[in-house]
């Protein structure tokens, strides 16, 4: 895996203003653009889903971001993350953050191959998530990431 | 002192929870270990830390331990992050 999210935020790993029914819809947006990049096969998608049915929307981890993942396990291909923006918010029950304006899906081996990735994702998610929506293409989402992580 | 991070799976809330604690942490000048957990070994890992940071859908997973169970909201905000610790924080 790269270690810089644009790098990595390949065409495939990225939906803009997904249209989603409801919380699972959302994540198997998130779980569809891991598959589509190949990090992951679909297995992994149900396993996102399972975890917020056992654990709650701990997920939603700020403001109108879920942060979709589950463990290391064979569903997993490759370490990989996505990028869902929600056409419109949509509720994940959490008590302080809903509603949910965008889903990263992410997939690891294991436990420290993303590390890089994650703190570059930490540093962009602490900044303006309103501009970050804006973006209506792939290379304008990118320029904005690689903007907020000087 | 040591400071555990706990979510669900180990990868990546508490490993975002960790970068973002350290982070205060430095700022701060205090010095802590701290560590990522998924809840299933959480408790066991928690026995002998004095913090543990989550966020309120995991905390009474957490159950009792002697350590000071700090709940999160926002994982990037490094304002409230900063404000919960130095709360639970021994002058």
């Amino acid at each position: 895996m790269s270690e810089s999210l644009a790098d990595e935020l390949s065409d495939d790993a990225i939906m803009l203003n997904a249209p989603a029914a409801d919380w699972r819809d959302a994540v198997r947006r998130a779980g569809a653009a891991l598959t589509a990049t190949g990090s992951t096969t679909e297995e992994y998608t149900a396993e996102m889903i399972a975890a917020v049915e056992e654990l709650g929307p701990y997920i939603v981890i700020a403001p109108g971001i879920a942060l979709a993942h589950s463990r290391p396990s064979p569903a997993v291909l490759n370490t990989g993350i996505s990028w869902v923006s929600l056409a419109s918010p949509i509720e994940f029950g959490h008590a302080a953050n809903d509603p949910v304006r965008l889903v990263v899906g992410l997939a690891a081996v294991d436990h420290d191959s993303h590390l890089a990735t994650m703190s570059n994702l930490a540093g962009v998610l602490s900044g303006d998530l309103d501009r970050l929506l804006g973006a209506t293409n792939p290379e304008e989402l990118r320029a904005l990431i690689r903007e907020n992580s000087q | 002192m040591k400071i555990v991070a706990v979510c669900g799976m180990g990868i990546g809330t508490s490993v975002l929870l960790k970068m973002n604690a350290e982070k205060v942490l430095r700022t701060l000048g205090v010095e802590a270990e701290v560590e990522a957990a998924d809840i299933g070994v959480a408790r066991g890992m928690s026995r002998d830390a004095q913090i543990v940071l989550t966020s309120d859908e995991l905390a009474p997973e957490i159950g009792d331990v002697p350590a000071e169970v700090i709940i999160i909201d926002n994982f990037f905000d490094l304002e409230e992050i900063t404000t919960k610790l130095k709360a639970a924080l021994p002058e």
